[in-house]
């Protein structure tokens, strides 16, 4: 990607210009000495939060690994019933999508808003996407089979008595994978909307662009493991 | 450490104390709820875990009121018209009116209830947040020479988080209380009460807190790592500040476990997902892996703060430099990293021998680092000028009182004694040398060494020292007897006794009841403090770190320059305190000032 100056961008006009959000007018907060500590801050921030996401999780993938050596077969009958197309069709788009999340961050960098603009929408897009295969194709079908958790649990044909609980660290896992898309599509959204609004980021001011993206993909990244192992190991 | 001389670069522009705000009560309500300013977040996180700190000690006085006397059926011959009746009757169900009160079905239930909220309320809305938010937050990016610390917002948000997770707990008290015990086990808490919602009130009360928690956690790591001062090295920061960056390390990697637990257990109780079920093939085991997964980790959240309090107590008021200045800084690290693989001392009975043994092995590991600590404070105090007030009594007491605390723990990690001792009176005695002989005392110390400088008002030094001795008085009535109850068979838990054990409840309940004295000494002192406390100065005790250089209370930005590194924090040797008189506080290395 090419560098793009601000004459590359349709001139900024007179509101935004001269907005306290517009990326050019950020001042840094009063008790950091400068924009880069409180960039660095920001995203060191960040990476500890993810942290406390990546062990969020492990409680789930912990979950299955114990119940996967109690009761390999109803494991085995669980990723049977999923169907790895849906799966790789969804892992496909978070992985469309965290390439754009990535390339807005590099254009808010280069200072290319309406590239930055486009990116970002296109990874909205892909978790809504996301969002609605899970519903479409498999939460709705597998409710209506009765492949419900817990209580609800009322599939007929189940082999093994323990898939109920297999589809219960299903639901668990990808519910919580589903809330943590809906976070991070939200926060995207709040980029966008302050892009267009205020033109907020650019190369001087692009730390919630970065530090959305990044979060961004570690949703990715939880789901490279979950699909996996709900859909692939037998 | 020094600011940049203020007079000299030509004064300082005018600016009040933290504690002034606007005229006008609704002003100054929405000033304080809206602030990010760290000093009054931290104050506000003051006043919040000490009436949690009531509300859980309250329920701990009626737990031990209960156990006064043991429950006795009472059998009287009485001539009922003429002729002699049996009469039936029984005593020592004292806490039959509160049962009334609470709609528990007797005393036996207002107790398990009582017990339980004692348990919650005191770890995960008192002692985890009590020191790092309120003297943590307050004194953290002070002590650094920061103005703030990295994310003022996040820092107010954590603040309301955790009022809206005690409100939670404090709203499933309200409907009844629950009777799980503090550590939710299941599957007992997913299927008593199941017709009611405050078990999963305060499930979700936990939950929520640790949000709070990880945010705190979080907030301080960053400003440690970002805000230090110029000159500052790492191995230039107080001790204070590295018990507080080892207890942040511990709440960012081990709360989230705990998130996802409680997640699994709110869902497991309100559509039986099955995975900590039995019946369902379900591990209950599981849940506690992933309980004492964090649960056990969150023991030294509670103490390392304390640990680092008492270094500074120590130092300043025996103005000497710390002993083993690193290998106190390292050994906070340590315990912070051996707390992750220590969780299966609580299971010992739920996994095989290997699993055992090796969990018994690395418990012992963390006596280690927590003996070098003592001994480096032992050797801090050794040809120090000790000056003996309130914050030092308090010291002294914590090296009393946790070394007990810390030595009863062995016999608890060696197998074959915890066979005869888990689950007895001598875990809640050796837990709470630990935690309230630890973490309170140095809490209480640490109140009373920086309330001149958070509240510019000198406390009653006869008043603090006579509540610190009845504390420490009624502290050890309170629990030593219960090592001898525990050791002779007295399970934890239980309402009831045999009679054998009653002289010695009686002692620990006598106890409770001078523990609640020592309490209110020190409430009346503070308070008097506050409206007729004799105004602070600067540095009341001659500290080195950077909060004795700024005013008392100190001002909005913390420090009118900003300030730099130039000495360690505990080289009494060789500096005179800030506002001090070198008359006053005469060095080794210049007799000339004597």
């Amino acid at each position: 990607m090419t560098t793009m100056t601000d004459t590359n961008n349709p001139p900024v006009p007179e509101r935004i210009a001269k907005h306290p959000n517009f990326w050019r007018n950020r001042k840094h907060a009063e008790h950091f000495r400068n924009h880069d500590e409180e960039f660095d801050a920001a995203k060191f921030g960040m990476w500890l939060f993810l942290t406390t996401e990546v062990l969020l999780f492990a409680g789930i993938f912990v979950a299955y690994a114990v119940f996967r050596m109690m009761y390999p077969d109803a494991w085995s009958n669980g990723s049977h019933y999923l169907d790895w197309r849906f799966g790789g069709a969804n892992t496909v788009v978070l992985l469309i999508s965290s390439w754009t999340a990535a390339s807005a961050v590099r254009c808010a960098q280069m200072n290319n808003q309406k590239w930055l603009k486009i990116n970002l929408i296109i990874t909205i897009l892909c978790a809504f996407i996301f969002l609605w295969v899970k519903l479409q194709f498999e939460y709705f079908v597998k409710l209506g089979d009765g492949k419900a958790p817990g209580t609800f649990f009322s599939y007929p044909n189940a082999h093994d008595a323990h898939e109920q609980l297999w589809w219960s660290l299903y639901y668990m896992g990808t519910g919580l994978h589903a809330l943590h898309v809906v976070i991070g599509a939200g926060l995207l959204c709040w980029v966008l909307v302050r892009s267009i609004k205020y033109q907020a980021y650019g190369p001087g001011e692009y730390t919630m662009v970065e530090n959305s993206a990044l979060y961004w993909h570690i949703v990715d990244l939880i789901w490279i493991f979950l699909f996996p192992l709900l859909y692939l190991v037998h | 450490m020094s600011t940049l001389d203020a007079h000299a670069s030509g004064g300082h522009h005018e600016e009040g104390s933290y504690l002034s705000g606007p005229p006008g009560m609704i002003s100054r309500i929405w000033q304080w709820a809206s602030t990010v300013d760290h000093k009054k977040i931290g104050v506000m996180y003051l006043v919040a875990v000490l009436t949690m700190f009531f509300l859980g000690g309250v329920a701990a006085l009626a737990v031990r009121y209960e156990l006064l006397d043991p429950v006795r059926t009472v059998v009287t011959q009485m001539e009922v018209d003429g002729v002699m009746t049996e009469v039936v009757s029984t005593t020592g169900q004292r806490l039959d009116p509160i049962a009334k009160i609470i709609g528990a079905d007797d005393a036996n239930q207002a107790y398990n209830r009582l017990f339980t909220l004692h348990g919650a309320v005191m770890v995960f809305m008192f002692i985890v947040p009590s020191i790092p938010a309120s003297l943590g937050n307050f004194f953290l990016p002070i002590m650094i020479g920061a103005k703030d610390v990295a994310f003022p917002r996040l820092n107010l948000l954590s603040w309301y988080i955790y009022v809206v997770g005690s409100t939670f707990g404090v709203l499933s008290i309200i409907m009844g209380g629950v009777d799980t015990g503090w550590t939710f086990y299941t599957p007992y808490s997913t299927s008593t009460d199941a017709d009611h919602i405050r078990v999963v009130f305060m499930v979700l009360a936990a939950f929520i807190l640790g949000f709070s928690s990880i945010l705190t956690g979080l907030n301080f790591v960053v400003t440690v790592h970002k805000l230090r001062a110029p000159g500052m090295g790492w191995f230039d920061m107080p001790l204070f500040i590295w018990g507080l960056y080892a207890t942040s390390i511990i709440q960012v990697l081990a709360t989230p476990v705990i998130g996802i637990t409680l997640f699994l257990l709110i869902f497991e109780r309100v559509m039986h997902i099955g995975i900590f079920d039995p019946a369902m093939g379900g591990d209950p085991v599981l849940y506690q892996h992933f309980f004492w997964f964090y649960s056990h980790p969150v023991v030294y959240v509670m103490i390392l703060p304390g640990m680092g309090i008492i270094s500074e107590l120590l130092a300043v008021h025996s103005r000497k430099h710390i002993f083993g200045y690193r290998a106190i800084a390292f050994s906070s690290l340590g315990i912070a990293a051996v707390s992750f693989l220590v969780w299966g001392h609580h299971i010992f009975t739920a996994m095989g021998e290997l699993a055992a043994i090796l969990f018994s092995g690395l418990t012992f590991l963390v006596a280690i680092p927590t003996a070098i600590k003592v001994f480096n404070w032992i050797a801090t105090l050794y040809k120090g000028s000790i000056a003996i007030n309130t914050p030092m009594l308090y010291g002294l007491i914590f090296l009393f009182t946790f070394s007990i605390g810390g030595l009863t723990g062995l016999p608890l990690a060696t197998l074959s004694t915890d066979l005869h001792l888990h689950d007895s009176y001598y875990v809640v005695a050796h837990f709470h040398y630990v935690m309230m002989g630890g973490t309170v005392m140095a809490f209480m110390g640490g109140i009373h060494h920086w309330w001149p400088k958070m509240f510019g008002k000198m406390y009653n030094e006869w008043g603090g020292m006579l509540g610190a001795t009845i504390v420490f008085i009624g502290f050890n009535i309170t629990f030593f007897t219960q090592f001898f109850l525990g050791t002779q068979g007295m399970p934890r838990r239980y309402a009831n006794y045999v009679d054998e054990f009653q002289t010695l409840h009686v002692i620990s309940t006598y106890g409770s009841w001078i523990l609640l004295l020592g309490f209110l000494v020190h409430l009346v002192t503070l308070l008097h403090s506050l409206i007729a406390g004799e105004k602070a100065p600067a540095n009341p005790w001659g500290g080195l770190t950077l909060e004795w250089e700024t005013e008392s209370p100190p001002i909005e930005h913390n420090f009118h320059h900003e300030p730099v590194c130039t000495h360690g924090p505990y080289d009494f040797d060789t500096v005179v305190p800030p506002h001090c008189d070198p008359k006053d506080y005469p060095l080794p290395s210049n007799p000339g000032s004597h």
